[in-house]
């Protein structure tokens, strides 16, 4: 065992975390009042030429080659300063490893580097429907062959980037009479197509500046090309790339649970109540004690799935661990940290009522916590049996 | 980052189960209904495996071997019988190890190497009736007298108490200090006169483990047995506790890991409502949540240990590991009698006893409330 990041890695750290603090953290709660979309798309852009948008991805197709323990710790730091533009970062990596993985090498050159580079801003993952969920394989959405076209009818919800993301990745039913699951496929979808429309964004409680919109397929006509990956085989690059995404959810978790307690813990040595800092109470040390040594686990989670998935082995139960422990961790710890600030915290002029609403969101999006149990205790009974 | 077990650490692993599983395991209910501890079995074997001084240097006995080893070792034992978990952990880490940081090359020679070879068992005298999450209370003396110091006092709760041969007693040497100043670390024999034992505790849980009062009646001792500098003595106690924390961690682990694999087991075996209730989501999620927190646990765990060894600090690191795992334990084995359910409440099955014996990792070599306290204060203190 060895558990120090490498120099590479520390210096992705050090760069996410300078960038973040001098960029991203000034403007995160602007952002979270719906303001300064601009300096959004720019500080994405900005991302982007810094190498964050394809830390696991190959050089040839403009990626860094960093790894997954490099994405992790660089997510986690962007999270700290805001959770929306981690959000996006994540998704942008998730794209064009799902693209790298399964697509053409056609595919690959056509769509990855533009999202290294950052001229898309955004790449887009649409699997969710308003009936498909936690169960992604009762979609509806359909894609019927006509020639060599494809044709595509049907609605996707909650989808992140929507507005700004230049191509999106689309799982349709195209064998309606196989089993379930066994007749999805997976399309590449570029932005402007004909019926390829993007609709009612949803209002959130966090995450504000990320947006997150309704998809809708309306006689949405795509050559043969845009199918990725092999036909009905869909539901499969659903589930084994949702695997990687959620090392990222759980890595912006972190940084969001890091941010709330540090920052509670701080304003705990400078609150004076009964003529001393309340840092000085138990109470508050216990709240403190418990939030880090949580979030130590967590990260040691993360990085252990990370680990795995850098050396080629399997890593779904344990991503799935790491997503689960972390994003509760931190949203006990934001929580917590509230309580820490006492009335203040509850008002917007301290950040931990935005990190609150931001962090919520991670136990339900890519999987929710109860979908990260089932697929451990699978994992579980399956290696006994 | 690295995140693999060496192949010695592997094979450490290996030998250890085997030998839990066919030498500890079948007598592990046997001796907690008699409160019997089996030195021979819990000790003299556990030294043969080479596991009695395995993080000290071969030159003075030991294996030389590395704190994720020691941990290793501990939860495997722990994992069938947490009695013997914890005879290793505080014969290791809390007689042994004390003696290796503190020690003069003199006292190493002659109480170190016995200790780490497995021919002494090591036991650590701290506690005191008054004294227990508070150390600076201690009320035990010691007073010079010429070339020797003269003991009164007694401590309460000594683990190995009774069966060890050697001791490390705190004393108050410096009447007039006050609290956590002015006391030493000395080590004693067993049988040095006006050393006796008192009380033998009787337990909830870890029953096959020897818990033993001391008693000291004006014991003389010869002036070389205080260990470090005179009145460094907690300093010396709380350095050695940093490292024992490693140890009881580890073996909170194990204990989780036993119970949760015999949870495992059950549930994949009983069925109701004719199927195993193990393909029900009400006993998966807790499957899936104890995987989930021993999990962490081990991940805390195993990076303390390798920072020990590493010659980083780590009793921030240990407090959180000694923390999560004891937590964990107490957790996965009162849900581990629950996916038994009555069957889990009698003796027929072991979690019944492994949620006994879970309840102690809470509590001695620092309670939950004192690894808060030493967490809290690293982090507030920057």
């Amino acid at each position: 065992m060895y558990l120090d990041l490498n120099e590479e890695q520390n210096l992705i750290r050090e760069t996410a975390r300078e960038f973040s603090q001098a960029v991203l953290a000034p403007v995160a709660a602007d952002l979270d009042r719906g303001e300064a979309q601009e300096t959004f798309f720019e500080n994405l852009r900005q991302l982007a030429e810094l190498g964050f948008m394809g830390l696991n991805v190959k050089a040839d197709y403009g990626g860094s080659e960093a790894g997954v323990i490099a994405f992790s710790v660089a997510l986690t730091e962007i999270a700290r300063a805001c959770a929306s533009t981690a959000v996006s970062v994540s998704v942008n990596n998730m794209i064009c490893e799902v693209i790298q993985a399964v697509g053409s090498e056609e595919q690959r050159h056509r769509y990855i580097p533009k999202i290294c580079s950052g001229e898309f801003l955004a790449g887009a993952f649409a699997l969710t429907e308003a009936g498909a969920g936690s169960d992604p394989a009762a979609m509806t959405t359909l894609a019927v062959r006509d020639g060599d076209d494809w044709v595509l009818n049907g609605s996707k919800i909650f989808i992140t980037s929507a507005p700004y993301a230049g191509v999106f990745v689309v799982w349709a039913v195209t064998d309606r009479s196989a089993a379930k699951g066994k007749g999805i496929s997976c399309f590449l979808i570029e932005a402007g197509t004909p019926g390829c429309i993007v609709g009612r964004a949803e209002e959130k409680m966090g995450q504000h500046a990320s947006a997150t919109n309704e998809l809708l397929l309306q006689d949405c006509r795509v050559p043969g090309s845009a199918l990725m990956g092999k036909l009905n085989d869909g539901f499969r690059i659903a589930v084994s790339e949702l695997a990687g995404g959620r090392i990222g959810i759980g890595s912006l978790g972190l940084g969001l649970g890091l941010q709330a307690i540090e920052t509670a813990t701080r304003y705990a040595l400078e609150r004076k109540q009964f003529d001393q800092s309340i840092s000085n109470f138990q109470a508050i040390q216990w709240k403190i004690a418990d939030a880090t040594t949580e979030l130590e686990a967590a990260r040691l989670l993360l990085m252990n799935a990370a680990f795995r998935k850098e050396q080629g082995r399997s890593y779904a139960k344990e991503a799935s661990m790491a997503k689960l422990f972390a994003t509760e961790a931190a949203n006990r710890a934001c929580y917590e940290a509230m309580q820490i600030y006492g009335g203040y915290g509850y008002t917007t002029e301290f950040a931990v009522e935005r990190y609150c609403r931001d962090a919520r969101i991670t136990t339900i999006y890519e999987g929710t916590s109860e979908i990260q149990r089932l697929i451990i205790a699978r994992e579980v009974l399956r290696s006994y049996s | 980052m690295y995140f693999q077990l060496t192949d010695e650490q592997n094979l450490i692993r290996e030998t250890v189960r085997s030998f839990a599983e066919n030498e500890v395991a079948p007598s592990a209910a046997e001796r907690d209904e008699n409160e019997r501890f089996d030195r021979e079995l819990m000790f003299d074997k556990v030294a043969e495996l080479g596991l009695a001084g395995i993080v000290f240097p071969e030159e003075y006995g030991g294996a030389g071997g590395d704190y994720i080893s020691y941990a290793i070792a501990v939860e495997e034992l722990s994992r069938v019988c947490a009695s013997t978990g914890v005879t290793l952990s505080a014969h290791l880490s809390l007689g042994a190890n004390p003696v290796w940081m503190f020690g003069t090359e003199e006292q190493k020679m002659n109480f170190l190497i016995p200790m780490a070879e497995g021919t002494k068992l090591g036991a650590f005298a701290l506690t005191e009736p008054s004294a227990g999450s508070d150390a600076g209370g201690t009320r035990t003396f010691a007073v010079r007298d010429g070339e020797e110091w003269i003991l009164n006092g007694s401590k309460v709760f000594i683990t190995n108490g009774g069966d060890a041969e050697t001791y490390i007693v705190f004393a108050r040497t410096d009447k007039d200090a006050q609290k956590h100043h002015g006391i030493s670390a000395f080590i004693i024999d067993k049988d040095t006169p006006g050393f006796s034992f008192g009380k033998k505790e009787m337990k909830m849980g870890i029953r096959s483990s020897l818990t033993c009062e001391l008693v000291f009646e004006n014991c003389r001792i010869p002036a070389d047995r205080l260990l470090g500098k005179e009145g460094e003595g907690f300093k010396i106690a709380m350095k050695t506790l940093d490292g024992g924390r490693i140890g009881i961690a580890a073996q909170a682990l194990g204990i989780a890991q036993g119970a949760y694999e015999a949870a495992i087991d059950y549930s994949r075996e009983r069925k109701q409502f004719e199927q195993p209730i193990a393909s029900f989501q009400g006993v998966q999620f807790i499957l899936a949540d104890m995987a989930l927190r021993i999990e962490a646990s081990r991940l805390l765990v195993y990076q303390s240990a390798w920072r020990a060894s590493a010659g980083l600090s780590y009793g921030k690191e240990s407090a959180m590991a000694k923390l999560s795992a004891s937590e964990t334990a107490m957790w996965v084995t009162t849900k581990a009698v629950q996916v038994h359910g009555g069957y889990g409440y009698t003796r027929e099955f072991p979690v019944e006893r492994m949620m006994r014996d879970a309840k102690i990792t809470e509590i001695y070599e620092g309670t939950s409330e004192v690894q808060r306290v030493v967490i809290g204060a690293a982090i507030t203190r920057g």
